[in-house]
Protein backbone atom coordinates (compact mmCIF):
# COMPACT_ATOMS: atom_id res chain seq x y z
CA UNK A 1 0.00 0.00 0.00
CA UNK A 2 1.95 2.36 0.77
CA UNK A 3 4.81 1.86 -1.93
CA UNK A 4 1.75 2.31 -4.04
CA UNK A 5 0.81 5.39 -2.23
CA UNK A 6 4.28 6.62 -3.19
CA UNK A 7 4.24 5.97 -6.38
CA UNK A 8 0.95 7.44 -6.71
CA UNK A 9 1.99 10.81 -5.25
CA UNK A 10 4.77 11.11 -7.74
CA UNK A 11 2.43 10.62 -10.59
CA UNK A 12 -0.02 13.58 -8.91
CA UNK A 13 3.06 15.50 -8.88
CA UNK A 14 3.90 14.47 -12.05
CA UNK A 15 0.56 14.93 -13.17
CA UNK A 16 0.24 18.65 -12.18
CA UNK A 17 3.59 19.91 -13.54
CA UNK A 18 3.72 17.90 -16.64
CA UNK A 19 1.56 20.46 -18.34
CA UNK A 20 4.11 22.70 -18.66
CA UNK A 21 6.45 21.01 -20.62
CA UNK A 22 4.45 18.42 -22.48
CA UNK A 23 1.49 18.03 -24.80
CA UNK A 24 -1.91 17.58 -24.11
CA UNK A 25 -1.50 13.48 -24.84
CA UNK A 26 0.82 13.01 -23.05
CA UNK A 27 -0.93 15.20 -19.37
CA UNK A 28 -3.92 12.86 -20.40
CA UNK A 29 -1.79 9.62 -20.17
CA UNK A 30 -0.01 10.50 -16.92
CA UNK A 31 -3.03 11.29 -15.37
CA UNK A 32 -3.90 7.61 -16.25
CA UNK A 33 -1.00 6.29 -15.14
CA UNK A 34 -1.61 7.60 -11.71
CA UNK A 35 -5.64 6.35 -11.82
CA UNK A 36 -4.16 2.61 -12.58
CA UNK A 37 -1.31 3.10 -9.41
CA UNK A 38 -3.76 3.99 -7.14
CA UNK A 39 -6.33 1.41 -8.32
CA UNK A 40 -4.03 -1.27 -6.43
CA UNK A 41 -4.74 0.47 -2.79
CA UNK A 42 -7.79 1.98 -2.94
CA UNK A 43 -8.37 3.86 0.55
CA UNK A 44 -12.45 3.13 -0.32
CA UNK A 45 -11.31 -0.61 1.60
CA UNK A 46 -11.27 1.00 4.84
CA UNK A 47 -14.89 2.52 3.92
CA UNK A 48 -16.30 -0.84 3.12
CA UNK A 49 -14.97 -2.55 5.69
CA UNK A 50 -16.63 -0.09 8.05
CA UNK A 51 -19.80 -0.37 6.26
CA UNK A 52 -19.56 -4.13 7.19
CA UNK A 53 -19.37 -3.33 11.02
CA UNK A 54 -22.27 -1.45 10.61
CA UNK A 55 -24.58 -3.56 8.67
CA UNK A 56 -23.88 -6.10 11.18
CA UNK A 57 -24.01 -4.06 14.37
CA UNK A 58 -27.05 -3.81 16.25
CA UNK A 59 -28.21 0.30 16.36
CA UNK A 60 -30.73 2.25 16.51
CA UNK A 61 -33.67 2.67 18.91
CA UNK A 62 -34.73 -0.89 18.68
CA UNK A 63 -31.32 -2.49 18.85
CA UNK A 64 -30.92 -4.44 15.59
CA UNK A 65 -28.61 -4.78 13.04
CA UNK A 66 -29.47 -4.21 9.19
CA UNK A 67 -29.22 -7.56 8.22
CA UNK A 68 -32.58 -8.49 7.55
CA UNK A 69 -32.87 -5.42 5.32
CA UNK A 70 -34.41 -6.79 1.69
CA UNK A 71 -32.30 -4.53 -0.66
CA UNK A 72 -33.99 -6.09 -3.27
CA UNK A 73 -32.92 -9.98 -3.20
CA UNK A 74 -34.53 -10.76 -0.33
CA UNK A 75 -34.38 -10.29 3.19
CA UNK A 76 -30.50 -10.06 4.14
CA UNK A 77 -29.47 -10.58 0.27
CA UNK A 78 -26.35 -8.23 0.01
CA UNK A 79 -24.36 -9.79 -2.38
CA UNK A 80 -25.59 -8.76 -5.77
CA UNK A 81 -28.03 -6.74 -5.05
CA UNK A 82 -26.26 -3.44 -5.95
CA UNK A 83 -26.47 -5.14 -9.56
CA UNK A 84 -30.21 -4.90 -9.53
CA UNK A 85 -30.65 -0.89 -8.03
CA UNK A 86 -32.78 1.03 -8.53
CA UNK A 87 -35.66 -0.97 -8.62
CA UNK A 88 -39.19 -0.61 -7.98
CA UNK A 89 -39.93 -1.82 -3.70
CA UNK A 90 -43.48 -2.94 -3.09
CA UNK A 91 -43.37 -2.19 0.41
CA UNK A 92 -42.89 1.47 -0.12
CA UNK A 93 -44.18 2.08 -3.47
CA UNK A 94 -41.32 3.64 -5.19
CA UNK A 95 -38.08 3.32 -6.84
CA UNK A 96 -35.20 3.07 -4.88
CA UNK A 97 -31.14 3.34 -4.85
CA UNK A 98 -29.23 1.59 -2.49
CA UNK A 99 -29.09 4.90 -0.58
CA UNK A 100 -32.71 5.73 -0.09
CA UNK A 101 -33.75 1.63 0.65
CA UNK A 102 -30.80 1.46 3.08
CA UNK A 103 -32.64 5.24 4.87
CA UNK A 104 -35.71 2.48 4.77
CA UNK A 105 -34.26 -0.47 6.28
CA UNK A 106 -32.79 2.20 9.28
CA UNK A 107 -36.15 3.41 9.77
CA UNK A 108 -38.33 0.17 9.39
CA UNK A 109 -35.69 -2.19 10.94
CA UNK A 110 -33.69 0.21 13.21
CA UNK A 111 -36.19 2.58 14.17
CA UNK A 112 -34.32 5.62 13.24
CA UNK A 113 -36.53 8.48 12.42
CA UNK A 114 -36.57 9.02 8.48
CA UNK A 115 -34.97 12.80 9.03
CA UNK A 116 -32.22 11.13 11.52
CA UNK A 117 -31.29 8.16 8.91
CA UNK A 118 -30.69 11.18 6.51
CA UNK A 119 -28.81 13.32 8.06
CA UNK A 120 -25.10 13.09 7.36
CA UNK A 121 -25.30 11.48 4.15
CA UNK A 122 -21.89 13.33 2.76
CA UNK A 123 -19.14 13.59 4.96
CA UNK A 124 -16.96 16.22 5.96
CA UNK A 125 -13.77 17.00 7.37
CA UNK A 126 -13.34 15.58 10.82
CA UNK A 127 -17.04 13.63 10.67
CA UNK A 128 -18.03 10.55 8.72
CA UNK A 129 -20.94 9.38 7.25
CA UNK A 130 -21.88 5.87 7.82
CA UNK A 131 -24.11 6.27 4.53
CA UNK A 132 -20.88 6.20 2.85
CA UNK A 133 -19.44 3.07 4.60
CA UNK A 134 -22.84 1.13 4.06
CA UNK A 135 -23.33 2.64 0.64
CA UNK A 136 -19.37 1.21 -0.17
CA UNK A 137 -20.33 -1.66 1.81
CA UNK A 138 -22.96 -2.93 -0.41
CA UNK A 139 -21.89 -2.06 -3.29
CA UNK A 140 -18.43 -3.98 -2.78
CA UNK A 141 -20.77 -6.76 -2.61
CA UNK A 142 -21.62 -6.36 -6.85
CA UNK A 143 -17.92 -5.79 -7.75
CA UNK A 144 -17.44 -7.88 -10.54
CA UNK A 145 -21.42 -8.72 -11.72
CA UNK A 146 -22.94 -7.26 -14.61
CA UNK A 147 -24.76 -4.51 -13.59
CA UNK A 148 -28.83 -5.64 -14.15
CA UNK A 149 -31.15 -2.28 -12.99
CA UNK A 150 -34.55 -4.10 -13.95
CA UNK A 151 -36.58 -0.80 -15.60
CA UNK A 152 -39.63 -3.30 -16.49
CA UNK A 153 -41.86 -2.33 -13.53
CA UNK A 154 -44.32 0.50 -14.89
CA UNK A 155 -43.02 2.85 -12.23
CA UNK A 156 -39.32 2.01 -13.28
CA UNK A 157 -40.30 3.29 -16.52
CA UNK A 158 -42.11 6.21 -15.19
CA UNK A 159 -39.02 6.91 -13.69
CA UNK A 160 -36.73 6.65 -16.80
CA UNK A 161 -39.17 8.72 -18.69
CA UNK A 162 -38.76 11.57 -16.21
CA UNK A 163 -35.14 11.10 -15.57
CA UNK A 164 -35.06 11.75 -19.47
CA UNK A 165 -36.96 15.03 -18.94
CA UNK A 166 -34.81 15.61 -15.83
CA UNK A 167 -31.37 14.80 -17.97
CA UNK A 168 -32.37 17.48 -20.80
CA UNK A 169 -33.98 20.10 -18.76
CA UNK A 170 -31.77 23.49 -18.73
CA UNK A 171 -32.37 25.92 -15.52
CA UNK A 172 -30.54 28.71 -13.70
CA UNK A 173 -28.53 31.34 -14.32
CA UNK A 174 -26.19 29.57 -16.58
CA UNK A 175 -28.61 27.73 -18.54
CA UNK A 176 -27.29 23.93 -17.80
CA UNK A 177 -28.82 20.64 -18.03
CA UNK A 178 -27.08 17.67 -17.24
CA UNK A 179 -26.62 16.85 -20.97
CA UNK A 180 -24.63 19.93 -21.47
CA UNK A 181 -21.54 18.36 -20.23
CA UNK A 182 -22.67 14.72 -20.88
CA UNK A 183 -24.54 14.30 -23.99
CA UNK A 184 -21.09 14.37 -26.48
CA UNK A 185 -18.05 11.93 -26.19
CA UNK A 186 -14.80 12.98 -26.37
CA UNK A 187 -15.20 16.79 -24.61
CA UNK A 188 -13.63 17.99 -21.27
CA UNK A 189 -13.99 20.99 -18.74
CA UNK A 190 -10.60 22.11 -18.00
CA UNK A 191 -8.67 18.72 -17.95
CA UNK A 192 -11.42 16.69 -16.74
CA UNK A 193 -12.72 14.22 -19.15
CA UNK A 194 -16.79 13.60 -19.70
CA UNK A 195 -18.68 10.77 -20.22
CA UNK A 196 -21.33 10.89 -22.66
CA UNK A 197 -23.62 9.18 -20.16
CA UNK A 198 -26.08 8.26 -22.74
CA UNK A 199 -23.44 6.21 -25.05
CA UNK A 200 -23.79 2.83 -23.34
CA UNK A 201 -19.69 2.09 -23.43
CA UNK A 202 -19.04 5.01 -21.97
CA UNK A 203 -22.23 4.66 -19.23
CA UNK A 204 -21.36 1.09 -18.43
CA UNK A 205 -17.58 1.99 -17.59
CA UNK A 206 -18.65 5.45 -15.21
CA UNK A 207 -21.86 4.90 -13.85
CA UNK A 208 -20.96 1.18 -12.12
CA UNK A 209 -18.08 2.95 -10.75
CA UNK A 210 -19.78 5.24 -8.03
CA UNK A 211 -19.43 4.94 -5.18
CA UNK A 212 -15.89 5.73 -5.70
CA UNK A 213 -13.18 7.19 -3.24
CA UNK A 214 -12.14 10.72 -4.23
CA UNK A 215 -8.78 11.63 -3.61
CA UNK A 216 -9.21 15.41 -4.14
CA UNK A 217 -11.90 15.20 -1.05
CA UNK A 218 -10.58 12.76 1.03
CA UNK A 219 -13.40 10.55 1.22
CA UNK A 220 -15.63 8.01 -0.52
CA UNK A 221 -18.78 9.54 -2.26
CA UNK A 222 -21.70 7.76 -3.28
CA UNK A 223 -23.72 8.40 -6.33
CA UNK A 224 -25.76 10.68 -4.29
CA UNK A 225 -23.25 13.06 -3.53
CA UNK A 226 -21.93 12.91 -7.41
CA UNK A 227 -25.51 14.40 -8.61
CA UNK A 228 -25.67 16.90 -5.83
CA UNK A 229 -22.01 18.07 -6.75
CA UNK A 230 -23.70 18.15 -10.45
CA UNK A 231 -26.16 20.08 -9.40
CA UNK A 232 -24.26 22.61 -7.55
CA UNK A 233 -21.91 23.28 -10.63
CA UNK A 234 -25.06 23.62 -12.80
CA UNK A 235 -25.28 26.87 -10.28
CA UNK A 236 -28.79 24.33 -9.33
CA UNK A 237 -30.02 24.42 -5.39
CA UNK A 238 -29.06 21.88 -3.15
CA UNK A 239 -30.78 18.53 -3.94
CA UNK A 240 -32.04 16.73 -1.30
CA UNK A 241 -30.58 13.36 0.06
CA UNK A 242 -32.20 10.46 -1.54
CA UNK A 243 -34.70 12.69 -3.27
CA UNK A 244 -36.95 11.36 -6.06
CA UNK A 245 -35.33 13.46 -8.51
CA UNK A 246 -32.24 11.84 -7.77
CA UNK A 247 -33.49 8.20 -7.95
CA UNK A 248 -34.96 9.14 -11.40
CA UNK A 249 -31.56 10.36 -12.98
CA UNK A 250 -30.12 7.29 -11.46
CA UNK A 251 -32.67 5.02 -13.65
CA UNK A 252 -31.80 7.04 -16.62
CA UNK A 253 -28.39 6.62 -16.38
CA UNK A 254 -28.94 2.81 -15.37
CA UNK A 255 -30.45 1.81 -18.89
CA UNK A 256 -27.61 3.06 -20.16
CA UNK A 257 -25.00 1.44 -18.05
CA UNK A 258 -26.73 -1.59 -17.46
CA UNK A 259 -24.35 -4.63 -18.88
CA UNK A 260 -21.32 -2.50 -17.74
CA UNK A 261 -19.13 -4.29 -14.82
CA UNK A 262 -19.73 -3.16 -11.04
CA UNK A 263 -16.59 -1.81 -9.97
CA UNK A 264 -17.47 0.14 -7.18
CA UNK A 265 -16.10 1.45 -5.35
CA UNK A 266 -13.45 3.21 -7.66
CA UNK A 267 -11.25 5.03 -7.56
CA UNK A 268 -11.15 8.89 -8.66
CA UNK A 269 -9.36 12.22 -9.02
CA UNK B 1 -47.71 -24.40 -28.16
CA UNK B 2 -48.41 -22.11 -31.11
CA UNK B 3 -50.76 -20.23 -29.10
CA UNK B 4 -48.03 -19.91 -26.44
CA UNK B 5 -45.92 -17.93 -28.62
CA UNK B 6 -48.50 -15.93 -29.73
CA UNK B 7 -49.40 -14.86 -26.61
CA UNK B 8 -45.51 -14.51 -25.10
CA UNK B 9 -45.07 -12.12 -28.76
CA UNK B 10 -48.17 -10.26 -28.26
CA UNK B 11 -47.12 -9.63 -24.45
CA UNK B 12 -43.66 -8.34 -25.82
CA UNK B 13 -45.28 -6.06 -28.62
CA UNK B 14 -47.65 -4.76 -25.62
CA UNK B 15 -44.39 -4.04 -23.14
CA UNK B 16 -42.52 -2.71 -26.09
CA UNK B 17 -45.34 0.06 -26.76
CA UNK B 18 -45.73 0.84 -23.03
CA UNK B 19 -42.19 1.24 -22.67
CA UNK B 20 -42.17 3.93 -24.97
CA UNK B 21 -44.92 5.81 -24.36
CA UNK B 22 -45.87 5.39 -20.87
CA UNK B 23 -46.83 8.99 -19.93
CA UNK B 24 -48.15 11.76 -22.36
CA UNK B 25 -46.05 14.46 -22.41
CA UNK B 26 -48.19 16.70 -20.56
CA UNK B 27 -47.96 14.30 -17.60
CA UNK B 28 -44.15 13.47 -17.94
CA UNK B 29 -43.47 17.34 -17.76
CA UNK B 30 -46.08 18.10 -15.00
CA UNK B 31 -44.58 14.80 -13.11
CA UNK B 32 -41.15 15.74 -13.37
CA UNK B 33 -41.16 19.64 -12.96
CA UNK B 34 -43.29 18.26 -9.81
CA UNK B 35 -40.42 16.21 -8.78
CA UNK B 36 -37.64 18.73 -9.59
CA UNK B 37 -39.43 21.59 -7.04
CA UNK B 38 -39.51 18.92 -4.15
CA UNK B 39 -36.02 17.50 -4.56
CA UNK B 40 -34.60 20.88 -3.72
CA UNK B 41 -36.92 21.67 -0.38
CA UNK B 42 -33.60 22.62 1.85
CA UNK B 43 -32.04 24.69 -1.24
CA UNK B 44 -31.55 28.19 -1.54
CA UNK B 45 -34.90 29.44 -1.83
CA UNK B 46 -34.58 32.07 -4.66
CA UNK B 47 -31.88 30.01 -6.32
CA UNK B 48 -34.74 27.33 -6.45
CA UNK B 49 -37.49 29.68 -8.04
CA UNK B 50 -34.90 30.71 -10.68
CA UNK B 51 -33.96 27.39 -11.36
CA UNK B 52 -38.22 25.94 -11.07
CA UNK B 53 -39.09 28.89 -13.32
CA UNK B 54 -37.90 28.16 -16.63
CA UNK B 55 -37.59 31.64 -19.10
CA UNK B 56 -38.81 30.17 -22.97
CA UNK B 57 -35.49 29.74 -24.71
CA UNK B 58 -34.39 27.30 -21.60
CA UNK B 59 -37.99 25.60 -22.26
CA UNK B 60 -37.81 25.51 -25.80
CA UNK B 61 -34.33 24.30 -25.75
CA UNK B 62 -35.02 21.37 -23.39
CA UNK B 63 -37.88 20.21 -25.42
CA UNK B 64 -35.52 19.78 -28.37
CA UNK B 65 -32.31 18.21 -26.68
CA UNK B 66 -30.98 16.81 -30.60
CA UNK B 67 -31.73 20.21 -32.52
CA UNK B 68 -34.26 22.88 -32.43
CA UNK B 69 -36.31 23.27 -35.25
CA UNK B 70 -35.38 25.58 -37.68
CA UNK B 71 -38.16 27.74 -37.02
CA UNK B 72 -38.02 27.89 -33.04
CA UNK B 73 -34.49 28.67 -33.33
CA UNK B 74 -34.96 32.07 -35.27
CA UNK B 75 -37.73 33.12 -32.53
CA UNK B 76 -35.23 32.71 -29.88
CA UNK B 77 -32.36 34.35 -31.29
CA UNK B 78 -34.27 37.40 -32.60
CA UNK B 79 -36.00 37.57 -28.92
CA UNK B 80 -32.65 36.90 -27.53
CA UNK B 81 -30.55 39.56 -30.21
CA UNK B 82 -33.06 42.28 -28.59
CA UNK B 83 -31.26 42.02 -25.12
CA UNK B 84 -28.30 42.54 -25.88
CA UNK B 85 -27.11 46.10 -24.57
CA UNK B 86 -24.01 47.42 -25.92
CA UNK B 87 -21.64 50.20 -24.43
CA UNK B 88 -23.49 53.47 -24.56
CA UNK B 89 -19.61 54.85 -25.09
CA UNK B 90 -19.57 52.66 -27.93
CA UNK B 91 -16.01 51.45 -27.06
CA UNK B 92 -16.18 47.76 -26.78
CA UNK B 93 -12.31 46.83 -25.80
CA UNK B 94 -11.48 46.48 -21.85
CA UNK B 95 -8.18 45.21 -20.85
CA UNK B 96 -7.44 41.95 -21.59
CA UNK B 97 -5.06 41.63 -18.78
CA UNK B 98 -8.27 41.84 -16.92
CA UNK B 99 -10.20 39.43 -18.89
CA UNK B 100 -7.71 36.87 -18.71
CA UNK B 101 -8.40 36.89 -14.98
CA UNK B 102 -11.84 36.06 -15.71
CA UNK B 103 -11.40 33.46 -18.37
CA UNK B 104 -9.83 32.00 -15.36
CA UNK B 105 -11.74 32.44 -12.53
CA UNK B 106 -15.05 30.02 -12.08
CA UNK B 107 -16.26 32.24 -8.74
CA UNK B 108 -19.77 32.80 -8.51
CA UNK B 109 -23.49 31.60 -8.12
CA UNK B 110 -23.33 28.01 -6.60
CA UNK B 111 -24.70 28.02 -2.84
CA UNK B 112 -21.48 27.67 -1.23
CA UNK B 113 -20.71 31.37 -3.45
CA UNK B 114 -23.60 33.07 -4.06
CA UNK B 115 -22.18 36.39 -4.85
CA UNK B 116 -20.72 39.55 -3.07
CA UNK B 117 -20.90 43.25 -4.02
CA UNK B 118 -17.04 43.13 -3.24
CA UNK B 119 -16.06 40.22 -5.31
CA UNK B 120 -17.21 40.20 -9.21
CA UNK B 121 -18.46 36.53 -10.56
CA UNK B 122 -15.81 34.85 -13.01
CA UNK B 123 -16.87 33.90 -16.07
CA UNK B 124 -14.68 30.82 -16.75
CA UNK B 125 -13.99 30.84 -20.08
CA UNK B 126 -11.36 28.18 -19.65
CA UNK B 127 -13.42 25.70 -18.61
CA UNK B 128 -14.73 24.98 -21.97
CA UNK B 129 -12.62 27.16 -24.68
CA UNK B 130 -9.08 26.96 -25.56
CA UNK B 131 -7.36 30.67 -25.40
CA UNK B 132 -4.26 31.93 -24.68
CA UNK B 133 -1.23 29.00 -25.61
CA UNK B 134 0.41 29.13 -22.19
CA UNK B 135 -2.61 27.42 -20.30
CA UNK B 136 -2.94 23.54 -21.34
CA UNK B 137 -5.59 23.30 -18.87
CA UNK B 138 -8.46 24.08 -21.00
CA UNK B 139 -11.91 21.96 -21.54
CA UNK B 140 -13.17 21.53 -24.81
CA UNK B 141 -17.09 21.64 -24.78
CA UNK B 142 -16.85 24.75 -26.66
CA UNK B 143 -13.82 25.84 -29.80
CA UNK B 144 -10.43 26.72 -29.46
CA UNK B 145 -10.72 30.25 -29.03
CA UNK B 146 -6.86 30.82 -29.86
CA UNK B 147 -5.59 33.31 -32.61
CA UNK B 148 -9.36 34.18 -32.73
CA UNK B 149 -8.45 37.99 -33.43
CA UNK B 150 -5.86 37.12 -35.78
CA UNK B 151 -7.85 34.97 -37.35
CA UNK B 152 -10.71 36.57 -38.09
CA UNK B 153 -9.37 40.65 -38.36
CA UNK B 154 -9.36 43.12 -35.74
CA UNK B 155 -12.34 45.19 -36.63
CA UNK B 156 -15.65 46.90 -35.46
CA UNK B 157 -18.17 44.24 -36.58
CA UNK B 158 -15.91 41.28 -35.26
CA UNK B 159 -15.52 43.25 -31.89
CA UNK B 160 -19.36 43.67 -32.08
CA UNK B 161 -19.80 39.93 -32.70
CA UNK B 162 -18.17 39.11 -29.72
CA UNK B 163 -19.33 41.42 -27.19
CA UNK B 164 -22.78 39.91 -28.63
CA UNK B 165 -21.71 36.30 -28.29
CA UNK B 166 -20.60 36.90 -24.55
CA UNK B 167 -23.51 38.87 -23.62
CA UNK B 168 -26.22 36.59 -25.01
CA UNK B 169 -25.25 33.23 -27.09
CA UNK B 170 -28.19 32.50 -27.59
CA UNK B 171 -28.85 35.11 -30.27
CA UNK B 172 -26.72 33.79 -32.55
CA UNK B 173 -26.70 30.33 -31.71
CA UNK B 174 -30.01 29.55 -30.34
CA UNK B 175 -29.51 26.32 -28.39
CA UNK B 176 -26.09 27.17 -27.68
CA UNK B 177 -24.28 25.45 -24.75
CA UNK B 178 -22.83 28.78 -23.28
CA UNK B 179 -24.27 31.07 -20.65
CA UNK B 180 -25.45 34.34 -21.30
CA UNK B 181 -23.24 35.97 -19.36
CA UNK B 182 -24.82 39.78 -19.56
CA UNK B 183 -27.91 38.93 -19.99
CA UNK B 184 -28.30 36.85 -16.62
CA UNK B 185 -26.20 39.53 -14.79
CA UNK B 186 -23.12 37.01 -14.44
CA UNK B 187 -20.58 39.24 -16.00
CA UNK B 188 -20.68 43.38 -15.68
CA UNK B 189 -20.42 45.73 -18.97
CA UNK B 190 -16.75 46.10 -18.16
CA UNK B 191 -16.29 42.79 -17.33
CA UNK B 192 -17.38 41.53 -20.57
CA UNK B 193 -15.24 44.32 -21.87
CA UNK B 194 -12.66 42.79 -20.58
CA UNK B 195 -13.04 39.59 -22.17
CA UNK B 196 -13.65 41.08 -25.50
CA UNK B 197 -9.95 42.47 -25.38
CA UNK B 198 -8.78 38.79 -24.31
CA UNK B 199 -10.20 37.85 -27.79
CA UNK B 200 -9.28 40.81 -29.92
CA UNK B 201 -6.68 42.96 -28.59
CA UNK B 202 -3.55 42.44 -30.85
CA UNK B 203 -1.23 42.26 -27.59
CA UNK B 204 -3.44 39.51 -26.20
CA UNK B 205 -1.77 36.07 -25.45
CA UNK B 206 -4.43 35.00 -27.30
CA UNK B 207 -3.06 36.48 -30.81
CA UNK B 208 0.45 35.74 -30.30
Amino acid sequence: MSSTMRAAVAAVVLACTAPIVLAQGSTEKGIEQYRQALKEGNPAELWEARGEDLWKRKRGPKNVSLEQCDLGQGPGVVRGAYAHLPRYFADTDKVQDAESRLVTCMVTLQGFKEEDAKKNPFSAPGRHSDMEALTSYVAAESKGMKLNAPLAHPKEREAFELGDYLFHRRAGPHDYSCSTCHAESGKRIRLQELPALTDPGEAQKVFTTWPAYRVSQGSVRTMQHRLYDCYWQMRHPQLDFASDTATALMVYMAKFANGGEVHAPALKR
Amino acid sequence: MKTTMLAVAGLTIMAGCAATTQLTENERQTRAEAMLKAGFSKGNKAMAERVVQQDETQALCSKYPESVPEAIASRIQESQQATIRYPASGNLMGDWRQGEKIAQDGWGMRFTDMGSPNRPMGGNCYACHQLAPDELSYGTLGPSLYQFGKARGYTDEVRRYVYGKVYNAKATNACSNMPRFGHNGILTEQQIKDVVALLMDPASPVNR
